[in-house]
C-alpha cells in the first residue's frame, strides 16, 4: 500500500487535490484487487502443477489432452466448474449453506493483507501481523463448521466436527512456534521480523540458534500442513472414510470455492513460514535482491513460498492418512511439548545475561549444544533408515 | 478319521436320529433326524475326535421330484481344522413349512447361510437370531431357488417381465438391443482355424 | 415424501435400526451402498458415539444377479462365464474351482499340461487380485500413489490374459476338462519377464513405500485383531486365516492341479507390530503370498518348458452329463476357499444345483464382530483387509 500511494503522489497535483482518506481508499482497494487476482488465478497454476506432480510420481503422464502438455486443462476445469449448477439439496440451510463458503475463502484470502511481497509491497503492515494471520487463520473453521452443520449430512458433520476438532489442535503449536521467531525479532510486524533476517542466508531464523529453530520451522511447517487440511492430516474431507468430508453436498461455484480457500491457505501457510524462518522477501544472497535497480522481493516470496508448496504436495502424494486420536496425539503429545520446550529454552537464552550482553551464544555454548543435538539427530536418522532398510531386507528375504 | 468311523461314532452316539449313512459316494454324509440337527452339530464339534469345528458351506437344495418323498435338504460340509477330516451332514424336510433348529451358536457362520438359505428357500431357522431376508430385497415375494418358483409380472408396480406384445415382435425377428453390432461379425475368432 | 409407489414392506422386522435402538449421545451412520471405500455396493449400518463405533451391521443383496438361479438354467459348460462374474477381480480362480468340481463329478482328469498353465494363470491371477487388495488398502488409508504403481504391474498380467484368451477381466478360459485356448508363442518368456520384473521392482517397491510406513503400521497393526477361534467359527479362508496364524492352505493340504510338484511357503501372520490377527497381518500374508506366487510361476514355467505340448481341448466333454451325483469342490481362489456344491440329478445336461461358498460373504459375516468399538477410520481399515469383493458376496 505504501507503494501504492507514493505511486499515487507520482501524479501531479494528487496530494492538494485529493483527499487522504480517499487516496488510502483507493489504494486499499487497488491492493485488494491484486491480491484477489493472485488468489483466484494461482489454484489454476496450482492444480495444474498438482496434477503433474502427482502424475510424475504415479508413473503416468497427468493431464496431456486439453492445450500442449494440458497446460489449459485446469482452466477448462475452472470454467466448467464455474458454470455448472450450483445444487441445493431439499434439507440443507439455505442462508448458511450460501455464507459457508464465503467465509472459508474470506478466511483464506484476509491472511494476504499482511504478507509481505516487499518493504513497500504489503496491503497493510500491522503491528500485530502475525497474531493477525493467526487470528484470521481460524475463521475459516467457522465456515467449515457452519457448512458441515447447514448440509444437515451426517458425513459433513463428521468433516466438520474433525476439522473443528484438528484446527483447533494445530493451531496451538503453530502459534507456539511462532512465539519463539516472534520473540528472538521482538517485534509482531511481519516487516521487522523479515527486516532482522535481511542480508543473507545465515542471517535466516533458520539458523538461529542451531538447531532449535530449525525444530520450530518443523512443528510451524507440520502444524500449519495440519491447518491446512492436507494429508497425512486430510481426516475433515477424508475422501475414503467421509466421502468428502465438509463438502460433500457442494458442487458447481460453492465447491469452487473451498477448493480455492484450501490452496489459497496452503499458499498463505508456506508464506508465512517462508516469512517466519527462511527470510521472507529476503534473498538468499544480498546480490540478488535487485535486478536492474528493481526489488525483486515478491519474487523470492512467492518463490520460498512455492517451494514449500510443493513440499505439501510431495508429503499428500506420499503418505497414508492418519486416524482421528492419532491425529490428536500427534498434536498434544509430540508438537505440543516440543514447541513449549522450544520456547522456554529459546526464552531463557534471550534473557541470559551473556547472551543480552552480546555473549556469542552461537560461538561457545551454543556450537556445542548444537553438535551434541546433530550427533542425536544424526543417530535417529541412521538408527531409522537401519531399521528401515531391515525391514526391506526381511521383507525381500 | 475316515468317513466311515465319523458315521459309525455318531450313530452310536445318536442311534436312530442318525440314518441313511451314504459314506461309499464322493462326498460321504449322514441324514440327521431334524430336530436333533443342533445336537449333533454341538457334539460334531465339541468331540475330541472329531472336532469339526468348520462349517465350511451350508446349502439348502430343493427336490419336489424325489420318489420316495418330495422335500428339502439342507446340507452341512464340515471341516475340521485339527484332525484335517472332512464330513457332511444332511438335514430332510417337507417343502412346506420347512422348520429347522439353528446350528449358528456352534458355528458362528451358519447365521449368514441359515439367512441366505431362509431368503432363497423358504426354510425357517427355529432360533436364529436374527433371520431377515439377505440376498434379496426386505419386500420381495417368495423365495426364488425353490423349483416351482415362478418369475412375477410386477414387482412393487413395474413390470419386470416382458410384455406379450414385446414377445411377438421378438417372434417375428425384430431384433431387442443388440445395437448396431452383427451377430456374425467378420472378424469373429473362430477357434482352432489358425493352426 | 412425493406421492408415489408406496413400497409394501412384508417382513415385520424390516431394515436398519430404529431411533429406540440408539442412546442419547449415539448416532446412525449410514455407510454405503454408494461409499467410496465400501469396495462396491455393499452397506454397512453403523451406531456411533462420535467417532467410536458401538455396532456395526453389514447389508448385502445390492448386487445379487441370480447367480445360483442362473445355473440350473444352463448346461455345465455354460456355467462357467457366470463364474467369472463372481469375483470379477480373480476371475481365473473363480472358473478354475467351477471346473474342478465338475470334473470330480464327470470323473475327468485333465493332462498335465493343461494342469500346469491352470497353475500359472491362477498365480498370475493371484498377484493381479493382490495388486488390487493391498493397492486399493492403501487408498483406504489414503495412500493413493502405490495403487497406481500396482495397477501398473497388474496391466501386464491382464495383457498376458488377453493375449491368451482374448479378455482383460471375464476371461472365459477355464473349461470344464480343459482350457479354452493354448497358450501363445512367446508365453514363457513373457511371464518370465513380468515375473522377474515383479520381484526385482514392484515387490521392494511396495513394501518400500506402502507396507513400511509409519503411518501404514500404525493405522493397521492394533486394529480388527480376529482370533484364531473366531476365523475359524465364521470360516475365514485364505489370507484372512492366515493372517490368524492359521498355516492351512488348500494348495498345500489338499493339492490339486498338481500344486505338490511345485516349491512354495505358505505365510502367516506373525503379529509384528501388534497382536496377531490384525489388518496387517491379514495384509502383510497378502504381500508376502504375492512373492510366493511369483515363485510358483517360475516353477511352473519351467516345467510348462519340459511338458509335451497336448491339445487343451482335448478332454473337454462335448456334452456334460454327470451320472446322479453331488459334490463339495473347494479351491484356493486369491480371497480364500472358493467352494462349490453341484448337485447332478443325472438326467439333466444342467446342474440341478449349484452353490458357491464364497470366502468375502464368510468374511463379512464376521465383520460386526470385529467392528465393535473401533474408529470409522477403523471401519474402512477393516473392509479392506477383508478383501471383500461384492461380486462375490451377493452372487
Amino acid at each position: 500500500m505504501d507503494a501504492l500511494l507514493r505511486l499515487f503522489s507520482l501524479i501531479p497535483g494528487w496530494d492538494q487535490n485529493v483527499p487522504a482518506w480517499a487516496s488510502i481508499t483507493l489504494a486499499g482497494l487497488v491492493a485488494a484487487g491484486l491480491c484477489l487476482g493472485f488468489m483466484s488465478l494461482g489454484p489454476v497454476g496450482y492444480v495444474y502443477v498438482e496434477r503433474k506432480i502427482a502424475g510424475f510420481m504415479q508413473d503416468r503422464l497427468g493431464p496431456m489432452r486439453v492445450g500442449p502438455w494440458g497446460l489449459l486443462q485446469t482452466i477448462a476445469d475452472t470454467i466448467k466448474l464455474l458454470f455448472k449448477e450450483a445444487i441445493f439439496p431439499a434439507a440443507v440451510h439455505k442462508v448458511m449453506f450460501v455464507v459457508a463458503p464465503c467465509l472459508v475463502v474470506t478466511g483464506a484470502f484476509m491472511g494476504f493483507a499482511v504478507l509481505p511481497f516487499s518493504p513497500t509491497w504489503q496491503a497493510a503492515d500491522l503491528d500485530v501481523g502475525a497474531f493477525y494471520v493467526i487470528a484470521i487463520g481460524s475463521l475459516s473453521t467457522v465456515g467449515l463448521i457452519m457448512a458441515g452443520w447447514a448440509s444437515n449430512n451426517k458425513y459433513a458433520l463428521f468433516g466438520a466436527m474433525r476439522s473443528a476438532a484438528q484446527i483447533v489442535s494445530y493451531e496451538i503449536p503453530a502459534v507456539m512456534s511462532l512465539i519463539v521467531v516472534v520473540m528472538i525479532a521482538g517485534s509482531l510486524s511481519l516487516q521487522a521480523i523479515v527486516g532482522e533476517q535481511a542480508g543473507g542466508l545465515h542471517n535466516w531464523f533458520l539458523w538461529k540458534f542451531f538447531p532449535l529453530n530449525v525444530i520450530a520451522f518443523l512443528v510451524f511447517f507440520t502444524a500449519t500442513l495440519a491447518e491446512c487440511n492436507r494429508t497425512p492430516f486430510d481426516i475433515p474431507e477424508a475422501e475414503s472414510e467421509l466421502v468428502a468430508g465438509f463438502h460433500t453436498e457442494y458442487s458447481g461455484f460453492f465447491f469452487a470455492m473451498f477448493f480455492l480457500a484450501e490452496y489459497t491457505e496452503m499458499f498463505v501457510a508456506s508464506a508465512m513460514a517462508a516469512v517466519l524462518f527462511l527470510g521472507g522477501f529476503a534473498a538468499p544472497i544480498p546480490a540478488l535482491q535487485t535486478v536492474g535497480g528493481f526489488d525483486i522481493g515478491p519474487v523470492w516470496l512467492i518463490a520460498k513460498a512455492w517451494a514449500l508448496v510443493f513440499v505439501h504436495m510431495w508429503l499428500r502424494w506420499t503418505l497414508p492418512r492418519l486416524r482421528v486420536d492419532q491425529l490428536m496425539h500427534v498434536a498434544w503429545k509430540v508438537l505440543l511439548p516440543i514447541s513449549l520446550f522450544l520456547i522456554v529454552v529459546v526464552g531463557g537464552l534471550l534473557t541470559w545475561p551473556a547472551t543480552a550482553n552480546g555473549f556469542p551464544w552461537d560461538r561457545w555454548v551454543g556450537w556445542l549444544l548444537s553438535a551434541l543435538l546433530f550427533v542425536y539427530l544424526a543417530t535417529t536418522a541412521a538408527r531409522a533408515w537401519r531399521w528401515h532398510a531391515r525391514q526391506v531386507r526381511e521383507a525381500v528375504a | 478319521m475316515t468317513p466311515a468311523e465319523i458315521c459309525t461314532k455318531l450313530q452310536e452316539k445318536f442311534g436312530a436320529d442318525v440314518v441313511g449313512p451314504l459314506v461309499e459316494a464322493a462326498s460321504p454324509f449322514v441324514v440327521v433326524t431334524t430336530e436333533r440337527i443342533a445336537e449333533v452339530a454341538a457334539f460334531c464339534k465339541a468331540d475330541p475326535a472329531l472336532v469339526l469345528d468348520n462349517l465350511l458351506c451350508l446349502s439348502a437344495v430343493d427336490l419336489p421330484k424325489e420318489k420316495d418323498q418330495p422335500r428339502m435338504e439342507v446340507v452341512y460340509h464340515l471341516f475340521s481344522y485339527t484332525h484335517f477330516h472332512r464330513f457332511a451332514l444332511k438335514v430332510h424336510v417337507p417343502r412346506e413349512g420347512a422348520r429347522v433348529p439353528t446350528v449358528e451358536a456352534t458355528w458362528g457362520v451358519a447365521n449368514w447361510h441359515e439367512r441366505e438359505a431362509y431368503d432363497l428357500f423358504g426354510i425357517v431357522f427355529e432360533g436364529h437370531s436374527d433371520l431377515r431376508r439377505i440376498l434379496l430385497p426386505d419386500d420381495w415375494q417368495g423365495h426364488p431357488l425353490r423349483k416351482d418358483w415362478t418369475d412375477p409380472e410386477f414387482y412393487n408396480g413395474m413390470r419386470v417381465k416382458p410384455t406379450e406384445q414385446m414377445a411377438e415382435r421378438a417372434l417375428k425377428g425384430e431384433e431387442f438391443g443388440t445395437g448396431p453390432f452383427k451377430h456374425d461379425p467378420d472378424n469373429a475368432h473362430v477357434p482352432g482355424s489358425q493352426a | 415424501m412425493s406421492a408415489g409407489i408406496t413400497r409394501p414392506v412384508t417382513s415385520a422386522e424390516s431394515v436398519g435400526w430404529r431411533i429406540d435402538d440408539i442412546g442419547p449421545d449415539e448416532m446412525i451412520l449410514s455407510m454405503g451402498p454408494q461409499h467410496p471405500s465400501t469396495h462396491g455396493v455393499l452397506r454397512i449400518e453403523l451406531i456411533t458415539d462420535g467417532e467410536l463405533v458401538r455396532e456395526a451391521r453389514p447389508h448385502i443383496g445390492y448386487l445379487h444377479r441370480c447367480f445360483e438361479k442362473h445355473c440350473e438354467n444352463v448346461d455345465y459348460p455354460g456355467v462357467i462365464p457366470y463364474t467369472d462374474r463372481l469375483d470379477y477381480v480373480a476371475s481365473m480362480g473363480n472358473s478354475l474351482g467351477y471346473a474342478l468340481a465338475v470334473e470330480k463329478l464327470l470323473a475327468i482328469e485333465p493332462s498335465p499340461y493343461v494342469s500346469t498353465i491352470r497353475v500359472i494363470m491362477a498365480e498370475l491371477q493371484r498377484i493381479a487380485s493382490h495388486c488390487v487388495a493391498v493397492g486399493t488398502y492403501g487408498m483406504d488409508l489414503g495412500a493413493f500413489t502405490p495403487f497406481l504403481h500396482l495397477l501398473r504391474d497388474r496391466e501386464k498380467i491382464l495383457d498376458v490374459f488377453e493375449w491368451t484368451c482374448g479378455a482383460r477381466l471375464l476371461y472365459n478360459y477355464n473349461w470344464i476338462g480343459g482350457l479354452s485356448h493354448d497358450v501363445p508363442d512367446g508365453f514363457v518368456r513373457a511371464c518370465r519377464e513380468i515375473v522377474a520384473e515383479f520381484d526385482k521392482v514392484t515387490w521392494p517397491e511396495l513394501v518400500n513405500l506402502l507396507i513400511g510406513n509409519r503411518i501404514f503400521i500404525e493405522r493397521t497393526a492394533k486394529v480388527g485383531v480376529v482370533s484364531r477361534e473366531l476365523a475359524i467359527s465364521y470360516d475365514l479362508t485364505g489370507p484372512n486365516l492366515r493372517g490368524s496364524g492359521v498355516a492351512y492352505d488348500l494348495r498345500k493340504a489338499e493339492p490339486y492341479c498338481g500344486y505338490e510338484n511345485y516349491e512354495f511357503a505358505v505365510p502367516v501372520g506373525e503379529g509384528k507390530h501388534g497382536p496377531l490377527g490384525s489388518c496387517f497381518d491379514r495384509n502383510w500374508v497378502r504381500v508376502v503370498e504375492m512373492k510366493e506366487s511369483a515363485r510358483i510361476i517360475s516353477q511352473a514355467l519351467d516345467r510348462l518348458e519340459k511338458l509335451e505340448k497336448t491339445d487343451v481341448r482335448e478332454k473337454v466333454p462335448k456334452r456334460a452329463k454327470p451320472a446322479k451325483g453331488e459334490v463339495f469342490a473347494r479351491s484356493e481362489a486369491p480371497r480364500g476357499n472358493l467352494g462349490y456344491y453341484v448337485v447332478a440329478d443325472g438326467t439333466a445336461v444342467n446342474p440341478y444345483r449349484v452353490k458357491v461358498k464364497s470366502p468375502c460373504f464368510t468374511a463379512m459375516s464376521a465383520f460386526h464382530h470385529v467392528a465393535r468399538g473401533v474408529m470409522i477410520a477403523d471401519i474402512i481399515a477393516l473392509i479392506g483387509s477383508f478383501d471383500v469383493v461384492l461380486g462375490e458376496i451377493d452372487r
